[in-house]
């Protein structure tokens, strides 16, 4: 075992939580074995100048978030955060399965409100919802599709068990660094990444090119596809052009857009060019100052009725906001099995809704050991931690939380799962939580494999996000096929820890089928999650704002 | 192309230019003023950007030329400026400029700061940006397609070139900064060309026409100008067959034929007019162009609900 997880060990016995790369009793879990050997080769200087190397570099490519007004480089940790194929299947189907209820909860949610009707929901919920658009009331977008793209954020809890923490149907964003972050990566830590099976990430561009495509208005031979960025001065402008770039279309600004006679257009060196579909990363509230923000200058006049009319397809569409709500999150269950009939597959976090008296009384005496989230927060903003709130603190969230008792949710504090992050010039464990991507084109909801892992740079936080300070690692989710390539011999000695098979069984010899590269079709099993006891969770929505 | 792009674009081809020959003026009067005098200094500095079109600093030292011409950020006339629009303008243009050419501009901007601000500094900085530029034009050059993207780049950097050499040879007619022709060709990177084209036959008093008028030397106005027409062609072929409805074609051919058939004699006496009137149809061509690729049309102003 390298030098750089010296006390690594000791710091697992103060922690709860669930660690990815060793089991309890410090035995490396079998998946990490290719990154364990690649770090076992490496000093500490060598990993400190890969990891100047990397931000360097992403300095250099532009590769930036904005962080207290000025461009930072993206911040990537060395260590990978690697997810075994059985896992990654139920994250998969569960992601997928997430996706469905939300298209189904939506499209009801803007038509006939059953699901008031059936009594699964209290009408207000929906009604009180800030992004309950009135204005898009009535009519199915074209193409039929509104969450053409998804975030929802997955964590671990202290027993091993992913669970959604929150849903982000809006306009989620990070993708861009799930690409980078496998680039820099490639140079990062090459001698893991070239000897292990790693599943791809980027096809993601071209399938979201392709269901932003089939979801244009129906009699569009060649639809044009737009990126609707707020410009250079939003902190995921980098992402947008990235996105554009990738996928080969525009980037354009409102300005750069104008409707007449409900149609869209763009303005060229040509003269006006019509416009099909637009993937929008602009808030609703800023989309169209004829039905929102009246002082928006960054929407386009008209852009709404033109997508009600069925001349343009606006994606995600408006409206959204009211599914990713999070006292909504909290009936997701209960959704679940009223559109699709089935149980979810990848559990929630439990959630008080302060709405209900005996939930309310029971968070005001327990105030200082739950986490408390305002329902349409972003970026863990307006997040409370109860155990490292002080009491003013705690007196002023009081106040709050009997005043709108509707903008709030509580959650236990969850024991976010841990990867060895390097920090002080060794490895310690540092929280993590995972935000996997899904394109939906109408027919099937795609996941993109892995997703954004994100990573608290303090020891014992629980606050990931970016735009507070937090890092991100690159995500590998295994293949499955028994063709791994196995690292060299020369690769060092053989790493002197026992290795755990984490009670799975043994991989098979592949089959004649898998040889020539066809996956038989995998039994999504999700496994029964234990009811530990529920812990909190930290992390807080990342969804752009303008 | 989106207008808006286009725009970003011929101002990328511009600022680019414009460093770089700001960064060779600069280079060639620095020797002299080195050793000089106070007063010497104030003069040539006042000269110097009075020709370079720069606003007057409030004083005339040594420090106050490498500042507005080489450090200011806040200006677009001084190297640093020019290369921080240049950057700016691509960050808004990222997905239509390769990534090798925004990596180029993105890196140089993060080397600006890398410099000393004295005349040793300025001369190791004027050498460095040149470096920086050449790459630029290169990276652009082979790694983007020929499209309209990149004519419209093209057309910003010819059209600037021809204004900067205009500039150039514009310090060499000042009696103040007492250039010799062989500095000016130094600075414009055409002394070994000149010889070799001249096969050192003619006096150096040929070499303001070979600057002016050389039809192979790419930094010679004239085939500045004709770089700049052959993309407002490639732009535009449709207007190729009767008269000129394209406004920025007409300045740019009517100042590039007034330039080609003239006699050497009119050119010699004449010089600074010529050169003024080839910095007034640069601009006045910039205008033009504007208004026929980047127009937004009108914009539309938004008024809030009145209550």
């Amino acid at each position: 075992m390298s030098d750089l997880f010296t006390g690594y060990a000791e710091a697992l016995q103060r922690s709860p939580a669930w660690d990815e790369m060793f089991a309890p009793g410090f035995s490396l879990r079998r998946d990490y074995r290719p990154v364990e050997r690649a770090l076992e080769a490496l000093s500490l200087d060598d990993v400190t100048a890969r990891a100047e190397s990397m931000a360097r570099t992403f300095l250099d490519r532009g590769v930036t978030f904005d962080y207290a007004g000025e461009e930072r480089a993206w911040p990537l940790d060395i260590v990978p955060r690697v997810i075994p194929a059985d896992d990654w299947d139920v994250l998969e189907a569960g992601v997928a399965q997430r996706v469905r209820v939300l298209e189904a909860f939506l499209d009801d949610v803007y038509s006939t409100m059953s699901v008031v009707r059936d009594g699964v929901v209290p009408r207000s919920l929906i009604t009180t919802s800030a992004h309950f658009h009135r204005a898009v009331h009535g009519f199915r977008p074209a193409g039929g599709v509104r969450v053409h793209v998804s975030g929802i954020d997955v964590v671990r809890d202290a027993s091993g068990t992913f669970r959604v923490l929150e849903d982000n149907v809006r306009v989620p964003s990070g993708v861009s660094y799930v690409i980078e972050n496998r680039r820099a990566m490639s140079k990062g830590l090459p001698e893991a990444i070239g000897s292990v099976n790693v599943r791809p990430v980027e096809e993601y561009p071209r399938r979201l090119l392709a269901a932003l495509r089939r979801t244009a208005p129906t009699d569009i031979e060649d639809p044009v596809v737009v990126v609707l960025t707020p410009g250079v001065y939003n902190s995921a402008y980098f992402e947008h052009t990235l996105l554009a770039g990738m996928m080969g279309v525009e980037l354009v600004e409102g300005r750069d857009l104008v409707t007449r006679a409900n149609k869209v257009y763009m303005r060229t060196t040509d003269g006006e060019r019509r416009v099909d579909v637009i993937y929008k990363r602009i808030d609703d509230d800023f989309l169209d100052p004829l039905h929102f923000r009246s002082d928006s200058m960054l929407g386009v006049p008209g852009i709404v009725n033109a997508a009600r009319a069925g001349n343009v397809t606006i994606a995600n569409a408006v409206g959204n906001g009211v599914a990713d709500d999070k006292l909504v999150y909290t009936y997701m269950p209960d959704l679940t099995r009223y559109y699709l009939g089935e149980d979810p597959i990848v559990p929630n976090v439990d959630t008080f809704r302060l709405e209900e008296p005996a939930a309310r009384e029971e968070v005001m005496d327990r105030l200082d050991e739950l986490v408390v989230k305002p329902v349409d927060g972003s970026g863990g903003k307006g997040l409370v931690i109860g155990p490292d709130a002080s009491p003013a603190e705690l007196e002023e969230l009081r106040r709050k939380l009997l005043e709108s008792p509707r903008g709030w949710i509580a959650q236990p504090v969850l024991q976010l799962s841990t990867v060895p992050t390097l920090a002080g010039g060794r490895f310690g464990p540092r929280h993590v939580d995972l935000r996997p991507f899904a394109v939906n084109d109408g027919e099937d909801v795609w996941v993109l494999p892995g997703g954004l892992t994100r990573v608290a740079l303090q020891e014992g936080s629980l606050i990931v996000n970016s735009s507070q300070g937090g890092g991100s690692k690159d995500t590998w989710v295994m293949a499955r096929t028994g063709a791994a390539a196995r690292p060299a011999d020369d690769a060092g000695p053989e790493p002197q820890v026992h290795v755990v098979g984490d009670d799975w069984p043994e991989e098979q010899a592949p089959s004649p089928l898998e040889e020539i590269g066809l996956m038989p079709e995998q039994q999504q099993q999700a496994r029964q999650c234990a009811d530990a006891d529920p812990a909190p969770g930290g992390a807080g929505r990342e969804e752009e704002s303008c | 192309m989106l207008s808006r792009i286009a725009e970003s674009l011929f101002w990328i081809g511009r600022y680019v230019e414009r460093a770089d020959g700001t960064a060779r003026i600069l280079d060639v009067h620095l020797e002299r003023l080195n050793g000089a005098g106070a007063e010497e200094q104030e003069t040539v500095t006042r000269e110097l950007l009075t020709i370079m079109g720069v606003p007057q600093p409030e004083e005339y030292t040594l420090g106050s030329l490498l500042n507005t011409l080489a450090f200011t950020r806040s200006s677009t006339h001084s190297v640093s400026g020019a290369l921080g629009a240049a950057r700016e303008n691509a960050r808004r243009a990222r997905e239509t400029v390769s990534s090798s050419l925004w990596e180029a501009l993105n890196t140089t901007w993060y080397g600006l700061g890398q410099h000393r601000r004295d005349v040793v500094g300025t001369y190791r900085f004027c050498h460095w940006v040149l470096e920086r530029t050449a790459m630029i034009r290169g990276l652009a050059d082979s790694t983007m397609s020929h499209d309209e993207a990149w004519l419209f780049l093209e057309l910003g950097r010819s059209l600037e070139r021809a204004d900067m050499t205009a500039r150039m040879l514009a310090t060499r007619e000042s009696e103040a900064l007492g250039l010799s022709w062989v500095t000016m060709l130094r600075c414009a990177g055409a002394y070994e060309s000149f010889l070799r084209t001249q096969r050192a036959t003619m006096g150096e008093e040929h070499a303001g026409e070979f600057l002016l008028l050389d039809r192979l030397f790419p930094r010679s106005v004239l085939r500045a100008l004709q770089d700049a027409e052959q993309c407002l062609v490639s732009l535009d072929p449709a207007s190729n067959r009767v008269g000129f409805m394209d406004d920025a074609r007409r300045i740019v051919g009517d100042m590039r034929s007034t330039l080609e058939y003239s006699t050497p004699d009119q050119l010699e006496t004449s010089l600074p007019i010529f050169l003024h009137r080839v910095q007034l149809s640069c601009a006045r061509a910039s205008e033009a162009i504007s208004a026929k690729y980047f127009s937004r049309g009108q914009e539309l102003s938004w008024v809030g609900e009145v209550s």
